[in-house]
């Protein structure tokens, strides 16, 4: 292999010394000469093995191909066959666990960069539009209801309308999104891009209706009352988890969903623009090892935080983070404290954070699951000085739609069960996917999800016919 | 009408206002003891709101706030036909309002708001209801025409004796659980340090407590945890698990501790917003 083709060109990213101080995107984008270039590395196998990594079967080499030859607007518009998000998951998804991670380029040098390929794609797109659109079915009457404007709620809805389908989409918050909005900063995915995505569904006649609150406000028999004929629900993983141990409670200490929701959904980090306050701690903690964790820890260093620690209790290797989310991390100068678990909270006489217990760890033999248990080390507990601490270990499922519709079975852990061919639930005419469903995961499972249940309620509807296979 | 628009707006007290709202998606499904998280503007707060009333048919609700800070101060700002940015709602759980024999209705200060749709439902649903409301000083007193028409007894207090009883509302309240017999319900809704001394009122007597807790809120549908509340040695959020909890139960030194977070950056933001500029700046409106 030359060594051109065993090198990746490289994403230019703003240099971390100022990165860190601002909420711009980190990432910049490949030029057109980048893109060509990356897209020539590919060698348009004839059974791609990328393609079986994509938890929604993107052609890749078709896109890439059509990449090279110049035509990037059709690309796009390939990808967007499966996946009507590509903007998003091209800057999201962990592309070193899916496509990327099966690439043949990869076995001898660097993958492929699909994902940088895919943005690229979309990004142009979006910049330089030609008119051209994907066929739509004819409208054929029928109105189905979406609830939660997440990744699996947009791509019901954008699936379901170009099938000529009547969607409206109920969203409890004030902005459009999800995770997209709340959950994910600005630095690595610009509301912008979010709100180019909302556009092209409202251009396709979805309609998205904010701070209705489904189980409160509506309920789902109501909505069936009103004439929808399915409803999906994706009302995500929306219920924090806190570490359980003392002190918890002091101010200071924020889960990630509060920290970042502040910050990237009532741009607290715009003192100018926006009335929300955040904490602007000097000295951070950030809990977990996931993109959650690091988005938090990020966020913190650009509001202020002069020594933002991320606290992990396994190794460096076994973080779940995206590894250029670590790589970007480590660059912006957090400073890492593996196999470290917090013990206590400590704050002072007013109830304010002023410092942590945690506990050093190693690794010892490995437990059932066969990876090695971390154990305490003699004598290694330390006290570190901090005054904010965001706690990124994970949620649960929220619980307001499904205690206001017992009837739906949900697990012992509030997720709501599905039949995963199909995303049906129990409940005739409701369907149900993304995080709600599986627990926190990724964008793409969860667009996944939506296509899959997209297509089972188009059956529905179109065969009537619910628990048995549709007539062919 | 328009979503969210302000129907009718009245000040009642010295920085107390009262709003009545078109929101018909809040008022198909409210209950007495729920509230709503209302945005004034675009780039504003969201802020959790006790619903003080509302009208099914009419898909109105009323609320009652004071003017405390940034937001409070904008809101108390709008005119009558403008629109809020966004409600939601109804959120948290309903109060109990059934099967009921005696209730002791408790309100201090703007909490008697959200008090009356809790006592009028006792009421209306067959218990004997006396109500105690208190404010520092007759300006400050709200809602007394309402308490008093849905009340069998009520009892005026205030801080300085300027109206009604000098007295704070649990001495009229320890006296009537001396001498009442069948009170089976205290509910109590006011500043934090109101109803813990409520609460340390109607232990010994044995009385259930039902408080209604104000933290800090930002989303308000449980998926931040911004508003957790310690009951009875556990953690709760407020606004799914709540608003109310057993008043006897009730970490208040941490409630108190928590409502304080940000109350540095809430002194700056009013005093940003409403400092006269010396230098000839126009004042900063919201975006």
């Amino acid at each position: 292999m030359t060594k051109k083709r065993s090198t990746r060109v490289p994403m230019r990213p703003q240099d971390p010394g100022a990165r860190n101080k601002n909420f711009l995107e980190v990432n910049l984008g490949y030029t057109e000469e980048e893109a060509l270039e990356e897209a020539s590395r590919c060698l348009m196998c004839k059974g791609p093995q990328c393609v079986k990594g994509c938890p929604v079967g993107i052609d890749i080499p078709g896109f890439i191909g059509r990449i090279k030859e110049g035509r990037f607007n059709d690309a796009a518009r390939l990808i967007k066959k499966k996946n009507s998000l590509p903007a998003v998951c091209g800057r999201v998804c962990p592309q070193e666990e899916q496509c990327e991670a099966l690439c043949v380029v990869g076995k001898k040098g660097d993958p492929v960069g699909i994902g940088n390929l895919e943005r690229f794609a979309a990004d142009h797109e979006a910049g330089n539009p030609d008119g051209i659109t994907l066929d739509m079915a004819p409208e054929n009457g029928h109105k189905i209801a979406v609830i939660g404007s997440g990744p699996a709620g947009l791509t019901v809805a954008s699936d379901l309308a170009m099938k000529g389908y009547r969607v409206t989409v109920f969203e409890a918050l004030h902005k459009a999104g999800g995770v997209l909005a709340y959950g994910i900063p600005e630095f690595r995915l610009p509301k912008a891009i979010v709100g180019r995505e909302l556009d092209y569904l409202a251009s396709m006649g979805v309609e998205i209706r904010c701070n209705i609150l489904v189980g409160a406000s509506v309920t789902l028999p109501e909505l069936f009352a009103e004439g929808y004929r399915a409803v999906f629900i994706g009302t995500g993983a929306g219920l924090p988890r806190f570490l359980k141990v003392p002190g918890e409670n002091l101010n200071g200490v924020y889960s990630a969903n509060e920290y970042l929701t502040r910050s990237n959904l009532m741009r607290a980090y715009d003192l100018e623009e926006a009335d929300t306050p955040i904490a602007h701690g000097k000295r951070v903690a950030v809990f977990g090892g996931g993109n959650v964790a690091m988005d938090a820890a990020r966020t913190a260093l650009r509001l202020g935080g002069e020594e933002v620690h991320l606290f992990y209790r396994r190794s460096r290797e076994e973080m779940p983070a995206r590894k250029e989310e670590v790589h970007h991390a480590d660059e912006e100068g957090i400073l890492w404290q593996f196999l470290t678990a917090p013990l206590e909270f400590i704050g002072d006489e007013k109830g304010r954070l002023k410092a942590l217990r945690s506990q050093r760890m190693e690794l010892g033999e490995p437990d059932e699951s066969g990876r090695r248990k971390p154990i305490p080390i003699e004598g290694g507990e330390l006290v570190t000085e901090i005054d904010t601490a965001i706690v990124a270990i994970g949620n649960d499922s929220n619980p307001i739609l499904t205690r206001s519709m017992p009837e739906i079975d949900t697990n012992r852990w509030g997720n709501i069960v599905v039949e995963e061919a199909t995303g049906r639930t129990n409940c005739r005419g409701i369907f149900a996917g993304g995080d709600i469903v599986t627990g926190a995961a990724t964008v793409i499972l969860a667009a996944g999800a939506g296509r899959t249940a997209a297509n089972a309620i188009h059956e529905y509807v179109q065969w009537i016919t619910w628990g048995e296979a549709p007539q062919s | 009408m328009k979503p969210y628009e302000i129907i009718h707006r009245e000040q009642i007290a010295e920085g107390v206002k009262i709003f009545i709202v078109y929101a018909p998606l809040i008022t198909k499904h409210c209950q007495p003891g729920q509230f709503l998280i209302v945005m004034v503007h675009e780039n504003g707060e969201r802020i959790p709101l006790t619903i003080a009333d509302f009208d099914r048919e009419r898909g109105i609700v009323e609320i009652v706030f004071q003017e405390v800070g940034k937001s409070t101060l904008q809101l108390g700002a709008m005119e009558a036909g403008e629109c809020l940015q966004a409600i939601v709602g109804p959120l948290g759980h309903a109060s109990e309002i059934t099967g009921w024999k005696g209730v002791v209705a408790v309100g201090g200060g703007i909490g008697v708001a959200p008090v009356f749709p809790i006592a009028r439902g006792c009421k209306q649903n067959g218990a004997r209801v006396t109500s105690i409301i208190g404010a520092r000083t007759r300006e400050l007193l709200i809602y007394e025409e309402k308490m008093r028409a849905i009340s069998d007894e009520l009892i005026v207090c205030t801080d300085d004796g300027s109206y009604g009883r000098q007295a704070m509302v649990t001495e009229p309240l320890r006296e009537l659980l001396e001498t009442e017999e069948e009170i089976d319900l205290c509910v109590a809704i006011g500043p934090a340090i109101m109803m813990k001394s409520v609460a340390e009122t109607t232990r010994p007597f044995g009385v259930k407590t039902i408080v209604s807790l104000n933290s800090i809120m930002i989303d308000g549908t449980g998926m931040c945890g911004g508003c957790r509340v310690s009951v009875g040695g556990k953690t709760y959020f407020a606004c799914v698990d709540g608003p109310e909890f057993d008043g006897h139960e009730v970490d208040f030194e941490l409630l108190m501790a928590r409502q304080g977070m940000y109350r540095d950056q809430e002194k700056e933001a009013v005093d940003d917003s409403s400092h006269p500029c010396k230098i000839g700046l126009p004042p900063r409106k919201p975006a």
